[in-house]
């Protein structure tokens, strides 16, 4: 019986030549990963089980990115509690600040995700690794705990559903607004305990930062993960920073998928997804008159170069308007010195934004932009479940860096068209 | 989960209520269960911590638990003292991260749906069997697959992995 891709890469993982809908395995884990909210739990529950070794230095990323720099004492103790079974158990891919970025745009960006290799982290947008046709997925801190240890985790081996993907992106469109558009179509949990799988002639017009911007709000349509054909374009970016072998997997002709959608790119609109579910998106004409009290470039989800190139056309000549605030945050350290080097800092400063060091901050509500009650932010995260910014009464509007920035510069959600 | 069975008073809610509800994020810089059940649900149900007993059921609807991989939204509900957490899906992680700590859950479409806020209801966990004492009504939820059933039998994943 023919397999998808996420079913493969599966099987190998488990030693299996063969897995199929529902089956229950155990598989073997090329990377684990936490950060400093997750990673303390696991530690604890690491310390609890009374293991005393890791299953492999090198497969284990513990990456300080939510509240850092430490918000708090609190945040600081956490931190800490990381650095120490870091140095305890001489892990690798420690990352502090000064070397951090957020999680999901480092690992790809430091190669330490390949083709056809089986992930999971303590972090929900772990799916994000699907872009270059890895299988990962997010899981819990025992998990992750159980991973650490054993260098394996359980997993229910997942139904899929396809997308094809044909034609090309309008100018001032994104990867963004087609997960916006793909989540409003299907819900929520229209892909609850399934693969996504993205394919089709459309992949040549989706650039990598794209790919990874779509998988990695796949957990927001409720799948296990997202996972795109491996093509020129993932070899290219993957050759230039994966040092050690690994295996592309193809889908099978025969393999089943529950679900098909043929989605035709150039007809995909600038989105917008109205509080307080990423399902409930609008197109350009429907955006309305919300005015808005800040915007936030940035994430696990838009933090990346191409995003911030985005963002900084808009804002070039202009100023973020009276009333509003703008944070721009690149995701890695790499980002923000690229912004420099291309003179992108300096747009953004200039257009009186806010331009930080990579954290995930204000995305979840952490810190470096909480909202108070009944002030409105349009972001270009992940997630506008009530109070996922601060108080709750208070409003997230999700979209792409081009319309965050136009926004900005509006004061008003607005579409970009040049 | 290694009791077989429950029973309390069901705190009610709807579809999608997603982890930065049942404990936001204001709150993950301690991972401290008392301290985060301090807060469960307060962003959805301020009161809920004034009136939750241990042995209380929560029941919601589709996709309960979504959003981050947090597991100390589990942790917050299970401190909390409820028994068990009844609904037509989970999301994947929560699903995931309620069976590795220990706390019970079951998806069951029509008792989710039909379950009222306050009523007294029972759970048999071998059998599956979901009694609400209120109305008279049995339901029955699907078993856990016997992979899981020997996670829950060990006192959790961590227990069941170790040599």
């Amino acid at each position: 019986m023919g397999m998808t891709m996420s079913q493969k890469i599966l099987a190998k993982h488990a030693g299996l030549s063969e897995v199929s809908e529902g089956q229950l395995i155990k598989a073997k884990l090329d990377m684990v990963l936490a950060n400093d909210i997750t990673g303390p739990v696991a530690i604890n529950e690491f310390n609890k089980a009374g293991f005393c070794g890791i299953f492999d230095k090198s497969r284990i990323s513990l990456v300080m990115d939510h509240f850092v720099p430490n918000k708090d004492i609190k945040a600081a103790a956490q931190c800490k509690q990381c650095r120490e079974f870091a140095g305890k158990y001489d892990i690798v891919n420690f990352y502090d600040a000064g070397e951090m970025g957020i999680e999901h745009a480092l690992l790809p960006e430091k190669g330490l995700i390949a083709p056809g290799e089986l992930c999971i982290g303590a972090d929900s947008h772990t799916c994000t690794y699907g872009a270059l046709g890895a299988f990962s997925t997010g899981v819990g801190s025992t998990d992750m705990a159980a991973g650490m240890a054993s260098g394996e985790a359980w997993f229910k081996v997942p139904a899929a559903i396809r997308f094809n993907l044909y034609g090309k992106l309008r100018k001032y469109v994104s990867g963004k607004d087609v997960i916006l558009h793909i989540i409003g179509k299907i819900g929520v949990d229209g892909a609850l305990y399934k693969s996504m799988e993205f394919g089709g002639d459309g992949l040549s017009a989706l650039s990598v930062d794209d790919r990874l911007c779509m998988a990695n709000m796949a957990i927001e349509a409720g799948a296990k993960n997202g996972i795109f054909e491996v093509d020129n374009i993932t070899l290219k970016y993957v050759n230039e920073r994966v040092k050690r072998g690994y295996e592309c997997f193809t889908a099978d002709d025969d393999a089943i998928y529950c679900e098909t959608y043929d989605i035709d790119l150039s007809e995909i609109k600038q989105t917008v997804a109205f509080p307080h579910l990423p399902e409930n998106t609008r197109t350009e004409e429907d955006f309305g008159d919300i005015k808005i009290d800040q915007a936030v470039i940035g994430s696990c989800t838009n933090g990346r170069i191409s995003d911030m190139i985005a963002a900084a056309e808009v804002f070039k000549g202009k100023h973020v308007a009276k009333g509003v605030r703008c944070i721009v945050i690149p995701a890695t350290q790499k980002v923000y010195l690229e912004c420099v080097r291309m003179g992108l800092a300096e747009i953004f400063i200039n257009a009186g934004c806010v331009f930080s060091t990579p954290t995930c901050g204000p995305c979840l509500g952490g810190h470096m932009g909480i909202l108070a009650a009944g002030e409105r932010a349009i972001s270009t995260t992940n997630r506008n479940f009530v109070g996922r910014m601060g108080h709750p009464e208070s409003e997230v509007y999700l979209a792409s860096p081009t319309v965050a920035a136009a926004s900005a510069a509006a004061g008003k959600i607005m579409g970009y068209n040049g | 989960m290694s009791k077989l069975a429950a029973r309390g008073i069901v705190h009610k809610y709807g579809n999608n209520v997603d982890t930065d509800v049942i404990i936001p994020a204001r709150y993950l810089n301690t991972s401290d269960p008392k301290e985060l059940a301090s807060h469960c649900m307060e962003d959805i149900d301020k009161e809920f911590v004034n009136k939750v007993k241990r042995g209380d059921i929560i029941v919601g609807k589709d996709n309960f638990g979504c959003g981050s991989s947090r597991e100390h939204a589990p942790i917050a509900i299970k401190e909390s003292g409820i028994s068990c957490v009844i609904a037509c899906t989970f999301a994947r992680i929560f699903y995931r991260n309620a069976i590795n700590i220990g706390l019970p859950i079951l998806e069951c479409s029509q008792a989710a749906n039909e379950i009222k806020a306050g009523d007294e209801v029972d759970i048999n966990f071998d059998s599956g069997r979901i009694t609400d004492i209120t109305t008279g009504r049995v339901y029955t939820a699907e078993p856990f697959p016997d992979f899981i059933k020997d996670i829950i039998d060990k006192g959790g994943l961590l227990n069941s992995i170790k040599k």
